[in-house]
């Protein structure tokens, strides 16, 4: 059976990204399995602009931005399979892979990382009733038709649900000439990202209609046509407020949700909040060497993010084969492993020496309770001692919250007060977490994140 | 003084900015966080501009479409020239990205570059 130290599981922005840092974190045994015909995921066929403002200080497009990533991977030589589809990973961390080249074939990971993404929500999950039509489309679907094999999937359309990648298909159906006529939402917010009503509605004059919902499909064969109605406060639809619409397509754009079978067929814990696995400080599941980011771990608004997300995957999982070759004696001498570390170590090291009653008395996990407001937070425990000296912590929150403040709580000691004009679930926020501060409250039992009025 | 609401597009932080006008002159700005938001918004109010971005086809490749946009932003009203101008346009393979797929798009002095490799 091959061995790698490290195997990653999926080619799109997170995998990528991961690899990269893994890599220049000193780990040389990597390999990226990707089922599609080229590196890059979903980033390829999101070919609008406005990726990689804070990774690469400058707006590029879906395709160009993996394109920069995918050069790095190139250029640091790192090993990556296309066309292979991973079938099972066992809780020992043997990947079972196939494609047509290999057929069937196992490989034993030091350390395996998640980065599989996820995928659409789809009508089944709707309970739309009616017939079961062609023209029914998922947004992302659409995307792929129309940007990769250069079908348009329709020319009257009707959307339902105001995520980001239906705002963008609202345009670029527009743009390739279709009639795109209403987009509804069933919440009485927007799931996307503000500018996106701002340049793909508002900018060609397509209504957003917000507690709104397709109640009826019609047509047999072909989408005809389709009825919407307004609801009320618990999602129900109103009588007499239908509207019907000629349509010959319908692009649902309802949500995502990680892709996450593989993890838990290798039982891995996963949150129900998030769908995605549950993971500590360091991005690492329930099993040891297992780490996951990206979209499977939770589902992003910015490829940015994922990128930053994945590095730190990347580095914890180069970290957790590094100390795992020291404990079985197999690793290098240690000037050599020092080197390997680099700045990283040395801090660590230095402060392992000064504060160690410190660390040993905050060297356990204690668990981050998202509550008031906070739906969940990533990663949702943290061990003081491992982290690293800035921790990002990344949440949702249920609902819009104006002039509200989000609040990290210690214990009973409020660390952090900090005043958000607005809030909505569309958007994903984050708090920073000091390493140092951390450390000062060695007899920590529970961090607190929530939504405060005042 | 009219007032402009706008959402800064510039970044997908999508910051509120207001705009102060007195007649056709800014008077002031503010709501940004950076100061791509100051330029986003000065522009909205006078000559709003978008980049544009498309497919074409390509043959000979690995792929039946390549991703183009507009090298820079174009103004609003020549959006629908631009992507008309696309129409039809084919390339061959090999092409490489920032490769120039149309120079002076619709007469706006902006070349449509490839965003992905074929």
């Amino acid at each position: 059976m091959k061995t790698y130290d490290i195997v990653i599981i999926g080619g799109g922005p997170a995998g990528l990204s991961a690899a990269v840092s893994a890599k220049k974190s000193g780990t040389d045994s990597i390999l990226i399995l990707e089922r599609d015909k080229e590196l890059g995921g979903i980033l390829n066929q999101c070919i609008h602009n406005g990726f990689g403002l804070h990774t690469f200080k400058e707006e590029l497009t879906g395709p160009e931005y993996a394109g920069r990533f995918i050069e790095q991977v190139k250029e640091l030589q790192i090993e990556y399979k296309l066309h292979t589809m991973v079938m099972d990973i066992s809780s020992d961390k043997v990947v079972t892979a196939m494609n047509s080249t290999d057929g069937l074939f196992e490989i034993r990971a030091g350390a395996v990382i998640l980065a599989m993404g996820c995928r659409e929500r789809s009508r089944g999950a709707l309970n739309i009733p009616g017939y079961r039509p062609a023209g029914i489309f998922s947004a992302g679907t659409a995307q792929r038709l129309v940007n990769m094999e250069g079908y348009l999937p329709g020319r009257k359309v009707v959307i339902l649900g105001s995520g980001d990648i239906g705002l963008i298909m609202a345009r670029r159906m527009t743009l390739e000439g279709a009639q795109v006529q209403v987009v509804a939402e069933l919440m009485p917010y927007s799931g996307g990202l503000k500018r996106n009503i701002v340049q793909c509605l508002d900018d060609y004059g397509i209504p957003l209609k917000l507690s709104h919902t397709v109640v009826e499909i019609r047509g047999k064969e072909r989408v005809e046509g389709i009825t919407l109605a307004q609801v009320d406060e618990k999602g129900r639809p109103i009588a007499g407020t239908e509207e019907e619409y000629e349509c010959d397509t319908l692009l649902l754009s309802v949500g995502l949700i990680p892709e996450n079978e593989l993890s838990s067929g290798m039982g891995v814990e996963l949150s129900r909040v998030t769908s995605g696995p549950v993971v500590n400080e360091g991005l690492e599941t329930n099993i040891e060497g297992v780490f996951a980011c990206g979209n499977v771990l939770h589902v992003h608004d910015l490829v940015d993010f994922v990128s930053e997300e994945a590095a730190a995957a990347g580095r914890n999982a180069a970290r957790y084969v590094q100390e795992a070759g020291r404990r079985k004696g197999e690793g290098p001498d240690a000037a050599a492993e020092r080197a390997h570390y680099g700045a990283q170590a040395d801090r660590r090291n230095s402060v392992e020496q000064g504060e160690n009653d410190l660390c040993k008395a905050a060297g356990r996990t204690v668990e981050i309770r998202a509550v008031d407001g906070v739906r969940y937070t990533v990663p949702s425990r943290i061990n003081a001692e491992r982290m690293e000296d800035i921790q990002t912590v990344r949440f949702r929150v249920g609902g819009v919250y104006k002039n509200c403040f989000v609040s990290v709580y210690l214990d009973e000691v409020r660390i952090l007060h900090r005043k958000r004009p607005v809030m909505a679930p569309g958007e994903m926020e984050e708090v920073k977490l000091k390493r140092e501060e951390l450390l000062r409250h060695p007899d920590l039992k529970a961090i607190t994140v929530k939504v405060e009025e005042v | 003084m009219g007032k402009r609401e706008l959402i800064c597009i510039g970044c997908p932080m999508g910051c509120p900015v207001t705009v102060e006008m007195k007649g056709d002159e800014i008077v002031s700005v503010s709501g940004n966080t950076c100061p791509r938001g100051d330029t986003y918004a000065r522009k909205e109010v006078t000559n709003p501009t978008r980049i544009v971005t498309s497919t074409v086809k390509v043959e000979g490749g690995f792929v039946e479409m390549i991703s183009v946009k507009t090298k820079e932003d174009i103004p609003k009203d020549k959006i629908f020239d631009c992507v008309r101008a696309l129409k039809g346009v084919t390339v061959k393979a090999p092409v490489h990205i920032g490769d120039v797929i149309l120079a002076n798009v619709a007469g706006t002095g902006v070349d449509v570059v490839a965003t992905r490799n074929a």
